[in-house]
């Protein structure tokens, strides 16, 4: 049944793929979709069994991957509560986002290539989260980046997208440069990449110092840190965090599974499958926490003035996963777990809210464009707020549990930049309420600003999109420009979640975080004791009100901003230029990296070349030796006159020279 | 069989074909669809043979299998050869790219026919002839008799500047070969015989160990070939026809790895442990500087023979990390880089042979008219790219996690490479499949024909298959170098002691 579930993706991929060669639209979504579905099935009962009820933990083994000397890495499925945590959120979203494809797509020419990219990493991210050592998890890993790459550049036709792709995967890979170097340190530690080897030395190596990259240094300290480097690259945590914005390229379903819900959550499922590896380096955490909280407020800010709805919905993600990052650093493993949890439910709901909304106005995501739409798409309006309730936090919704736990461990906790933390975390609770609720009134309330995007239509969206959708398309049925609800495969989907967003925190937070969790994880992953004392109602009143009130502080301020004053803003962004563009470049972190690595690398390659290969080595290697064989042959061929006398002369000279030298020295 | 071994018949086997093709008379169309017939044959019996010898084979030792030995000038030179599992998979190789490269020449090669198919099959003799050789002098034979055939390839089927490129290639060849020459007479003069099997058990004097082994490193250095010998290969490889830039870099880049392996780091432990830093050292350069290079590169070939520099960084490092990960993960990186690049340089040939172009700029947007093509080329990519799941992640992360146990700065920047790979290997797929199609003659290009598909097909079945189940590869080497390491430890602790007890 595990391996049902994990390959059953890939099968899709298998079948779908080869169906872009023949026109098979239909029959690749529903192949894709319907094996998505069983899959979902089947997560959901190893949910029961394992994570709600009483089935041991397991390990199944699949097979040798390599074996080289003491390195032995295998195929296998690790299930325990955390993998069936994982396996539940992935394979519900991506059903539902497969599902709401079908309507997003319709009309898009390559749809079969569509559903199998999806599929294909599906499979990758379930291989990553039943990964039982180290390197199957970058399998996983790498395929999930990998199908990240395909899919923001899935339409192929236009530039920015292609060069969203490829920032997307190289950043990654910076991020994965460190996740391999960790690897090898591990290695290096406990000869085994394994992570119940692993798992089993660590407590002896805590404190252990090793002689690395030139210095003596904490051992596991390190390997944590280079581990950390890989989840910062995938979950875009600060300093790597620039391509998850550029990834929005790509269609917005895509969004929603891969750059909100599962995929960029890989970063902080790795750090909770290693908690007993983090758990022995306290520096590595601190440092976890100083990333994460960084992330959630810069996010934040940068969020509060974007003007696409999918940027600011991005920038929200990767804020979330700040907080998310903050959680596990505390030593709350389980609560940046469940943040995930129900985050993935929320926000997978606003992207697809979000996707609907940008269907409705024919490919526009400039919130500028929008506008007054609560009337035309009521139920999406209805939606897109329970997802935003979900994710500011208010009370009793999913986000209330999970971040504002968080938040109070975060006060509670004695660890080394716990506080930097807190304090961050709550400031970035109120600013997340501002650009939520900005979103909101500028898309679906106020004047309609999209009544001009009718006369020009022909040049709004994409030539693609436009060619594409002008058939048979679903959601656009009718021309004239009139707003109007999306097709039932995308309501359901949006239904399912919003159901997700609204109760997953009051059903789950006692099995995941409160009085059931030891019964719940079973030693998945280490559970701190910060849990038990937040429990105990000993935080003072600011701590666990101070979120909440930032919540409605915010909501007002996006309230006067947006409905009742609507001309502040651009008072504001006058007034204080300097600040507005700051945060509209997203602090400049794109030009700034564009000047001290992308073109520096580009013109060192090109020194290397002409002046390394070309005027160094040719030029005093096989090309000058040539130079100089001709340059000696041709003195030679002077030589040769073709006179008599000269060559006469020339044997005189050296006839008298032989005699000279006999004469003089060759008597002796 | 036949009086003489299995091995014998799989190195000559490919001078039967060219026999046959020159006793063809006249040059119709049907003459030369029979010499391309005979060809295709001969190499698919050969690689047929070489499989059988691989069934036959008995990875569980490490000793040299098939061994023939016949008496040749009398005096300790001799005919001798035989395999062991670092050789064997060096052999599969170079026979089951062989029918790739004759198939993949089938309509591009038409001035020449048959003098091309002869030079091939000869090339084929002299290559598995040098994997095979376990005499010193007939492997330098085989591995000089092997510049003339590929000199001759370049020189007359390449393609604008083949004559500058060709001598370039010969004369860096060469030069190094000279030195090599040397070390193996003066090889001779302290052991007496040229036989490797005698030689690997043969200690050389500490001081002309370095001597002999930098004799050895001019040659296989050029070969590999290692920064900065390295700046024939891009012209050789833009010149060469298609089906020469494969055998070039599947298998002729190759002798270089097997010729550390096979004789630098057993015959002269104390020397290699002496010189590791400067291959590490070169090593890096060759994988941080060449991927910088490929980067800025407007030529694709050029692109990817930058690339290959760059892998076999990979194996150089591996290999004188001298741990089994290292080692064997660099014999897996030479057959991925063997499958890999050749498999690049196909996709670049077929876009040569309807284009006549490499400019990088000359295309563009071909996924909207090529999607086959769209998608072999990105599973090449992504294994150059070293992606897990291809057989280049394997190669890749076998070296480095065997190197960083040995030096962790050298791992951490041969690690970079992963970053750098995927910078120039996306940008160029970037540039030619993705995007619109603007320049008209674009527009009319034909997907893959049905021969182009077959030629991809077997490459990227076994680029996956090794991605995902790399055991027959290193499951048959694990013996022999697992023989080579613990023999290269007790030399170097025999020196240590020796030194120790001294003063």
């Amino acid at each position: 049944m595990y391996a049902a579930i994990v390959f059953l993706p890939l099968l899709g991929f298998l079948i779908a793929g080869p169906l872009a060669w023949r026109k098979g639209d239909r029959a690749a979504e529903l192949v894709t979709t319907g094996l998505l579905f069983i899959s979902l099935g089947l997560s959901w009962a190893v949910f029961f069994q394992v994570a709600l009820g009483t089935a041991p933990a397991s390990v199944s083994v699949l097979g040798n991957w390599f074996t080289s000397g003491t390195l032995q890495i295998g195929w296998s499925l690790k299930i325990d509560s955390l993998t069936a945590v994982m396996l539940v959120v992935v394979t519900t979203v991506s059903a539902f986002v497969h599902l709401y494809s079908i309507g997003y797509m319709a009309g898009d020419p390559c749809r079969p290539r569509f559903f199998s990219y999806l599929s294909l990493f599906t499979f990758a991210m379930l291989m990553l989260v039943t990964a039982d050592n180290l390197v199957q998890l970058f399998f996983g890993w790498e395929g999930v980046g990998l199908a990240s790459y395909l899919l923001i550049g899935f339409w192929y036709e236009k530039p920015s997208a292609n060069a969203a792709a490829i920032k997307a995967f190289v950043v990654n890979r910076v991020g994965d440069f460190g996740f391999e170097l960790g690897i090898f340190l591990v290695f290096a530690l406990t000869q085994s990449v394994g992570l119940d080897q692993i798992f089993a030395a660590a407590p002896a190596l805590a404190h252990k110092s090793i002689h690395v990259f030139g210095s003596d240094l904490d051992a596991l300290t390190v390997a944590c840190l280079l581990l950390f480097m890989g989840a910062m690259g995938k979950s875009a945590q600060f300093l790597l965090h620039t391509w998850l914005p550029d990834a929005m390229e790509g269609p917005t379903p895509v969004s929603a599974l891969i750059h909100a819900a599962t995929m960029v959550t890989a970063g902080v499922f790795m750090v909770a499958r290693l908690s007993p590896l983090f758990e022995q380096a306290p520096a590595a955490l601190s440092f976890v926490i100083f990333i994460g909280a960084t992330t959630a407020f810069f996010a934040a800010t940068v969020g509060l003035v974007q003007n696409d709805i999918k940027k600011v919905i991005a920038y929200s993600t990767c804020s979330q996963l700040g907080y998310m990052f903050v959680g596990l650093g505390v030593g709350g493993y389980s609560l940046g777990i469940f943040h995930l949890f129900t985050h993935a439910f929320f926000k997978a709901l606003l992207f697809l809210g979000a996707g609907s909304v940008i269907i409705a106005l024919h490919h526009e995501q400039d919130m500028r464009m929008m506008g007054g739409l609560w009337r035309k798409i009521p139920f999406t309006f209805a939606m897109m707020v329970i997802g935003t309730l979900a994710l500011t936090g208010f009370p009793f919704t999913a986000g209330y549990y999970s971040k504002d736990a968080i938040i109070e461990a975060a006060f509670e906790s004695g660890r080394v930049g716990a506080f930097y933390g807190f304090i961050l975390t709550t400031l970035a609770a109120g600013l997340t309420s501002f650009y939520s609720w900005r979103l909101v009134f500028l898309t679906f309330f106020g004047a309609p600003r999209w009544a001009a995007l009718a006369h020009e239509l022909p040049k709004s969206g994409l030539a693609h999109e436009q060619s594409a959708n002008a058939g048979t398309g679903q959601a656009h049925e009718d021309h004239a420009f009139d707003p109007h609800e999306s097709a039932l495969t995308m309501l359901i989907p949006l239904a399912v979640l919003a159901a997700g967003a609204l109760f997953a925190g009051i059903i789950f937070s006692s099995d995941f975080i409160g009085h059931g969790a030891t019964g719940f994880w079973k030693g998945a992953l280490i559970l701190a004791s910060t849990n038990e004392v937040t429990e105990g109602h000993t935080l003072p009143s600011y701590v666990s009100i101070g979120p909440t009130a930032l919540m409605v502080i915010g909501f007002v301020v996006a309230l006067a901003f947006y409905i009742l004053w609507p001309t502040i803003p651009s008072l504001l962004a006058k007034s204080l230029r300097p600040l507005y563009e700051f945060l509209l470049n997203k602090w400049y972190f794109d030009e700034l990296y564009d000047k001290i690595f992308v073109r520096p690398a580009f013109a060192l390659g090109r020194l290397f070349w002409k002046g390394g290969d070309g005027a160094i080595i040719d030029r005093f290697g096989p090309d000058g030796v040539a130079a100089r064989v001709i340059e000696i042959t041709g003195r030679v061929v002077k030589l040769q006159s073709g006179y008599i006398y000269h060559y006469a002369f020339a044997m005189l000279v050296g006839l008298a020279a032989v005699i000279t030298w006999y004469t003089a020295w060759g008597i002796r | 069989m036949f009086g003489f071994g299995i091995l014998t018949c799989v190195v000559f086997l490919p001078l039967v074909g060219a026999a046959f093709i020159l006793s063809l008379r006249g040059s119709d169309e049907a003459t030369l669809k029979n010499a391309r017939y005979a060809a295709l044959a001969t190499t698919i019996a050969d690689f047929a043979l070489a499989l059988y010898v691989y069934a036959q084979f008995d990875p569980s030792s490490s000793a040299f299998q098939f061994v023939e030995e016949q008496h040749w000038f009398g005096s300790g030179l001799m005919y001798k050869m035989g395999i062991d599992g670092i050789s064997l998979p060096f052999v599969l190789l170079t026979t089951f790219l062989l029918p790739i490269c004759i198939l993949a020449s089938w309509r591009s090669i038409q001035v020449r026919v048959k003098e091309y198919l002869i030079v091939f099959l000869v090339l084929e003799t002299l290559m598995t002839g040098v994997f095979c050789a376990l005499d010193l002098v007939l492997f330098y034979l085989f591995f000089e008799g092997s510049l003339i055939p590929m000199f001759l390839i370049i020189g007359i089927w390449g393609h604008e500047h083949r004559v500058y490129a060709s001598f370039k290639f010969f004369l860096y060849t060469l030069a190094g070969s000279l030195l090599l020459l040397l070390a193996v007479m003066a090889m001779y003069g302290v052991a007496g015989t040229t036989d490797i099997a005698v030689l690997l058990h043969t200690h050389f004097p500490a001081s002309m160990q370095k001597w002999l082994w930098l004799g050895f490193l001019a040659s296989l250095a050029v070969k590999t070939p290692m920064w900065p010998v390295h700046t024939w290969l891009p012209d050789a490889h833009v010149q060469a026809p298609t089906a020469g830039s494969v055998l070039l870099a599947g298998v002729l880049l190759k002798f270089g790895g097997y010729g550390f392996i096979r004789f630098s780091l057993p015959m002269f432990p104390d020397a290699s442990a002496f010189f590791t830093p400067l291959i590490f050292a070169l090593s890096i350069i060759a994988i941080i500087y060449t991927s910088l290079v490929a980067l800025v590169q407007e030529d694709m070939k050029k692109l990817i023979a930058y690339s290959s520099v760059a892998h076999m960084g990979f194996v150089t490092m591996g290999i004188f990390s001298v741990t089994s990960q290292g080692v064997q993960g660099a014999v897996f990186q030479m057959i991925s880089h063997g499958l890999v690049s050749s498999a690049l340089f196909l996709c670049v040939g077929v876009l040569y042979d309807r284009m006549h172009t490499y400019a990088i700029a000359a295309y563009g947007g071909l996924v909207a008219r090529m999607p086959l093509y769209a998608a072999v080329f990105m599973t090449f990519t992504l294994a150059n790219v070293g992606l897990p799941g291809t057989s280049g992640f394997i190669g890749e992360f076998l070296p480095l996690i065997g190197t960083f146990k040995i030096n962790s700065w050298v791992a951490l920047l041969a690690t970079t490479g992963v970053i750098w790979s995927a910078a120039y290997a996306l940008y160029l797929y970037r540039r030619v499949v993705y995007g619109v199609i603007e320049k008209p003659a674009l527009a009319l290009l034909k997907d893959l024909s049905w021969r182009e598909a077959a030629v991809f097909a077997p490459l990227v079945v076994f680029t996956i298959f090794y991605g995902v189940h790399p055991a027959p590869i290193l499951d048959g080497t694990a013996v022999s170098i697992g023989d080579l390491i613990h023999g290269y430890d007790t030399a170097l602790a025999a020196a240590k002691s020796a030194a120790l007890a001294l003063p």
